[in-house]
């Protein structure tokens, strides 16, 4: 197992009380394997990989019951220690719009050789050499290690911070929302890409792949979970998820999505908004738009169960979803949960 | 390749100086000053406080400017020209010295201010209130009363007081910068912080820094020829405000238009020249400046 969390909070103390951004987030990464996490925006996606680089400001409360990477325990790492042997060497980022991520003062490739030679003993020339090896990789032609980062394209500048995050041959990086502003084709290029650079690698690389394009996630991983709120509402193998899903939302979100198979069906989305995370919700944070909520929903916070191997869903009615699984296609399963809301 | 950093760190310099007609004209003017502190001893024909008898013999006390004093005696029978070069020579080194110190000073509070925040940032931004509430010739005064007339204790009193505009300017713009995407990217680089600061936001408030130099050293000359004038400078070496002093206290002022002339002008030079240079860096860093 590379990566295991469990039960992680990240609250964030505000002066008008306590935002549970990620609120009791179980998950694990195994060796070699993408993970891909969806959900809508603002549902603590971004503060999750935060939590992991820590990346948050202090102010923020975290704790969990386990965080561990390959048997050690995070939590006991100082911040010294986690920036000298995890962040970059071990666990690497490709962050939300990499647009934005270079330094526009320096030459592109002095960065990736700053980040190489901040954690190896290797010589300016050999990190050079390197990075142009690294820009090979990731389809970008050596000699633009030269150049400044605004004369890069927004796909080239992508590129960049996936040949930056190869750079130490970590064995997990995370991508947040990696192909958010690219245009399809563009898209579709780096992830194919990214997938060859997985198969060519000595050393397995896992990757936790961050966004709330559903296709992007359908196209890359291996497992995916599903966030909503702040918690995950179910995580699964790839195929199973998508085929027979077991959440609620899950059952909404898929609705939203338009199929290939079927294109002339109409597309239905959830009506309601997430919950405002300030609030103590005793119950399950769907209940407000599930329509499928009986009073039980809101008493307790269901535990993540374990309905098959390796598939979890937090959700207390799992026993019905046959029925679910009808009723959510029709259109008017969730116009009426609206009017209850 | 650490020396083909420098040097492209002042070719980029010296680009943005010659983008802007009134820098090139600021440029030419601080090098020149500069040349003349430089070579000061092999400029003037006389020492500073020298008195020179003329072709006949006599004390040359107040003589017009003539051939053989360029720019005339002072009522000592000094020559004004000589004073002059040697005094150029304590302006440039008060301005730069305590100019540099002020913005190594105010960038540093700055940067950490604006960079940790919180109680740190409370503590060096209430200090700088603090200064702000300073009066500069007050505090030189106590500062002379103290310890005497000393050219560093001038250097000191200025330094302690300019730094206060530009940690605060340069705190605003670490905030800003701290925010951006590239900081958080750097961070989970495993950047230390001593890194982000200096390595990563530092250059990218560099037009502004060196703006604030000028303006630093612009401030400098100015609160020194002013305290000077009033006769707190140091009284071995002589600087532009120290000349106007000795014109004030010998009582010719409405005569010797030759001695007050120099140091006057030689003042609004050097200061206007590091204005308009600071104008071409202004550029440098708020291209919108550039399309007026």
């Amino acid at each position: 197992m590379l990566l295991r969390i469990k039960n992680l909070r990240t609250h964030y103390r505000i002066s008008d009380g306590i935002v549970k951004a990620v609120d009791g987030v179980s998950l694990y990464i195994k060796e070699d394997e993408v993970f891909g996490l969806a959900g809508e925006s603002g549902c603590g996606k971004s503060t999750l990989i935060r939590t992991i680089m820590r990346l948050i400001p202090q102010t923020a409360i975290v704790s969990a019951d386990e965080m561990s990477f390959r048997g050690q325990d995070l939590l006991s790492f100082s911040d010294k220690e986690y920036r000298d042997q995890i962040l970059w060497g071990e666990i690497s980022l490709v962050p939300q719009s990499a647009m934005n991520s270079l330094n526009p003062v320096y030459r592109v490739g002095n960065q990736i050789v700053e980040a190489l030679q901040a954690h190896t003993d290797i010589t300016k020339s050999e990190a050079m050499d390197r990075t142009e090896r690294l820009f090979k990789g990731v389809g970008l032609q050596p000699q633009l290690t030269r150049n400044y980062p605004h004369e890069f394209s927004g796909g080239m500048r992508q590129r960049a911070m996936i040949a930056m995050s190869l750079a130490l041959d970590p064995s997990l990086i995370i991508m947040d929302e990696p192909t958010t502003g690219l245009d399809v084709l563009v898209q579709e290029r780096i992830l194919r890409e990214l997938k060859e650079i997985r198969k060519k690698k000595k050393t397995p690389t896992s990757i936790f792949l961050i966004t709330h394009d559903i296709s992007v996630i359908a196209e890359m991983s291996d497992r995916i979970g599903i966030m909503y709120a702040g918690r995950i509402m179910e995580q699964a193998d790839a195929l199973e998820l998508f085929n027979e899903p077991y959440h609620p939302y899950t059952l909404g979100l898929k609705n939203a999505f338009p199929s290939i198979r079927a294109l002339d069906r109409e597309l239905i989305s959830i009506p309601g908004s997430p919950p405002n995370l300030l609030e103590d919700i005793p119950g399950c944070l769907f209940a407000f738009r599930c329509p499928f909520v009986i009073p039980e929903c809101r008493e307790a916070r269901p535990p993540d169960l374990e309905v098959k191997p390796d598939h979890f869903v937090a959700c207390i009615r799992t026993d019905h979803v046959e029925a679910f699984r009808k009723l959510a296609g029709d259109k008017k399963t969730w116009q009426s949960s609206k009017s209850t809301t | 390749m650490k020396l083909e950093t420098i040097k492209e760190f002042f070719l980029s310099q010296y680009r943005i100086i010659i983008s802007n007609r009134f820098g090139i004209f600021g440029g030419v003017i601080i090098l020149f000053f500069c040349l003349v502190g430089l070579f000061a001893p092999l400029i003037a024909p006389h020492q500073p406080w020298d008195m020179l008898r003329d072709a006949a013999g006599k004390l040359a006390i107040l003589q017009a400017p003539s051939l053989q004093f360029p720019m005339g005696t002072t009522a000592m029978g000094r020559d004004i020209f000589s004073q002059m070069v040697f005094a150029t020579r304590t302006t440039v080194i008060i301005g730069l010295v305590s100019g540099m110190i002020s913005i190594l000073i105010g960038a540093n509070m700055g940067l950490l201010s604006g960079y940790y925040g919180g109680k740190l940032d409370e503590i060096l931004m209430r200090f700088t209130d603090i200064i702000y509430g300073m009066p500069f010739l007050p505090f030189l005064i106590v500062l002379i009363a103290l310890f005497g007339r000393s050219l560093w204790f001038v250097i000191i009193a200025i330094c302690c007081i300019v730094w206060r505009t530009s940690a605060r300017v340069i705190r605003a713009q670490t905030l800003a910068i701290k925010q951006r995407q590239f900081i958080l990217a750097a961070r989970a680089r495993g950047c230390s912080n001593f890194r982000i600061i200096y390595g990563h936001i530092m250059p990218n408030i560099m037009p502004l820094l060196l703006l604030y130099t000028a303006f630093n050293i612009a401030w400098s000359v100015l609160a020194e020829a002013g305290a000077s004038f009033l006769g707190f400078g140091d009284p071995n070496n002589l600087s532009w405000g120290g000349m106007l002093y000795n014109l004030w206290i010998s009582g010719k002022i409405r005569t010797a238009w030759w001695w007050f002339a120099p140091p006057a002008i030689c003042i609004v030079l050097l200061v206007s020249a590091l204005v308009f240079v600071s104008r071409a860096y202004e550029e440098a860093a708020n291209p919108r400046l550039r399309q007026r």
